[in-house]
């Protein structure tokens, strides 16, 4: 009973996290941006500076007619969102967030590999509506999201597999049990590849052709209203807070800090997540979206080199040390 | 021709991209430039070009202003009376008597010709812009609104220093100048008399 009662916590803990810290995320984003370029942003829903703009952006979503196209393959259609979003769900759970096994959903022995395909499942989702739609924009965004994550899962999984050698471990709580403070500038390379795959990966600016509203109108969500809609929403904000929490546990060391590991280790994960999730927020604001090829070439060219190098160096300098 | 590139210095590559990422985070911390209108009223120049308020006191019907109205968006009626004459046995006067005075303000294009042209001050720009309507009919706006927004003409800005005197205070300046002169001047031929008659 007791055992029960364990994992029904933990998966309300996680499941709580994962409904707030998204809308935070956008929240911040909102605020962010628009401080970014000069303007308020939200300032009247829920009367402090806008607070509940995202409440009340759900509210207004719940409201709306859920369309479904007359040619949509209707199954797969009304599947797609689902599919996008609780691959970050499942992420979650495998994430630990402080020191020692209290502090983690799941511990998951394969932990990088379990993270990293699950994610990759994430994509999965917005293929499904691009092809499911019936429409010609939906399956150009549909297809340049498979082309985005064939070019971006592979460096992202050699940075992973970089640390995975450094800590000798895949297992997420067993790398950051292996941490020490000049892993930092020993990994950074992978970091940077690390993360700005991981930016691809979620089709976020700069990285958004997929979905660029610009000229293929918003890419495989297109014919997408109402609640189904703002699910993919929310799976871009839940894709924020797994790919920050992960670059933290997998390269920033997690629960560690300069002081006070022991009792606020958490504390030091949530930080540096949020850290990592305002520099997606100003990458976004900063910079203009890449073109396809452009896409295609920072991945094949630069990021997967990097990261190949980032190996070589973890090798020798893993060989040199033991 | 176009001018020659300056000459390239070694650029440290990705230099560029961390100059747009200090752009959006200097930005980030100044001051927003959003005005929250209407929590708060907006500061307008002392010339805004609202509305036009009419000073229905000055208006003489010369109808200058609804003949020079680009799009005749001024509307004014009329009748004559006779006023009886200020001094026995002089000539009874004619006067004219508003009865309407109206400005489409669906059709104003706010060039303010009327305010130009009216000769006797009568017509005056007002900053107050918060008169939208939901009918363009009633746009129409008529003497009473008119009236009413002249309340909220500001006073005209101060001149410059040294400027020349305003055209109506000089010659308001002569008159109490020339009734001065001759007061004294008849203080003067009393005095005289009286020195005379002793």
């Amino acid at each position: 009973m007791n055992d029960v009662l364990d994992v029904a916590l933990r998966l309300v803990i996680v499941f709580a996290v994962f409904m707030v810290l998204p809308l935070v995320v956008g929240q911040t984003e909102h605020k962010v941006m628009a401080h970014m370029q000069g303007r308020l942003g939200p300032m009247y829903a829920g009367g402090f500076h806008g607070w509940a703009q995202l409440v009340a952006d759900g509210v207004k979503f719940a409201q709306k007619e859920d369309v479904v196209p007359a040619g949509a393959d209707r199954r797969i259609f009304q599947l797609a969102p689902a599919v996008a979003l609780l691959p970050y769900l499942l992420v979650l759970v495998a994430v630990p967030i402080g020191p020692g096994e209290g502090a983690v959903g799941q511990v998951v022995d394969a932990g990088i590999f379990f993270v990293l395909a699950v994610m990759g499942v994430g994509v999965l989702g917005s293929l499904m509506a691009g092809w499911a739609s019936a429409n010609k924009f939906s399956l150009l965004g549909g297809l340049r999201t498979a082309a985005q994550l064939l070019a971006y899962e592979l460096p992202m999984l050699l940075a992973a597999a970089s640390v995975a050698m450094a800590a000798g471990t895949v297992s997420l709580p067993g790398i950051l049990d292996a941490f020490e403070w000049w892993w930092l500038p020993w990994q950074i390379v992978g970091a940077l590849v690390f993360f700005v795959a991981g930016l691809a990966e979620l089709q976020r600016p700069p990285f958004d052709m997929p979905v660029a509203d610009s000229e293929i109108i918003f890419g495989a969500y297109t014919e997408y209203t109402g609640l189904r809609f703002a699910l993919f929403l929310l799976a871009e904000y839940a894709g924020i807070v797994v790919l920050c929490g992960l670059t933290t546990v997998l390269f920033l060391g997690g629960w560690h800090g300069p002081f006070g590991a022991d009792g606020l280790g958490w504390v030091w994960t949530l930080l540096k997540t949020a850290v990592l999730a305002f520099v997606v927020i100003w990458l976004r604001v900063t910079y203009p979206r890449l073109r396809e090829d452009q896409l295609q070439k920072l991945a094949w060219t630069t990021l997967i080199p990097l990261a190949l190098a980032q190996i070589a160096l973890t090798g020798i300098v893993k060989v040199a040390i033991s | 021709m176009p001018a020659s590139p300056p000459p390239s210095r070694p650029r440290i590559p990705g230099s560029g991209l961390a100059k747009g990422l200090a752009v959006t985070l200097r930005t980030m911390t100044r001051k927003t430039v959003t005005a929250q209108y209407p929590d708060v009223q907006p500061e307008l120049p002392p010339r805004s070009r609202g509305v036009i308020a009419l000073f229905e006191e000055n208006c003489t019907v010369c109808m200058l202003c609804a003949r020079e109205c680009p799009d005749w968006c001024i509307y004014i009626d009329s009748h004559k009376e006779t006023v009886p004459a200020t001094t026995p046995g002089g000539r009874e006067r004619s006067r004219n008597v508003l009865d309407r005075f109206a400005i489409d303000f669906s059709l104003c294009m706010y060039c303010g010709i009327c305010i130009e042209v009216c000769p006797f001050d009568a017509l005056f720009w007002s900053p107050e812009f918060e008169y939208a309507e939901t009918d363009i009919l009633e746009l129409t706006h008529e003497r009473d609104k008119l009236r009413e927004w002249m309340w909220t003409v500001p006073e005209p800005p101060a001149l410059d220093p040294g400027a020349e005197e305003p055209k109506e205070i000089a010659a308001a300046r002569k008159t109490a100048e020339k009734l001065e002169a001759q007061r004294a001047q008849e203080a003067q031929q009393n005095q005289k008399e009286a020195e005379g008659e002793e």
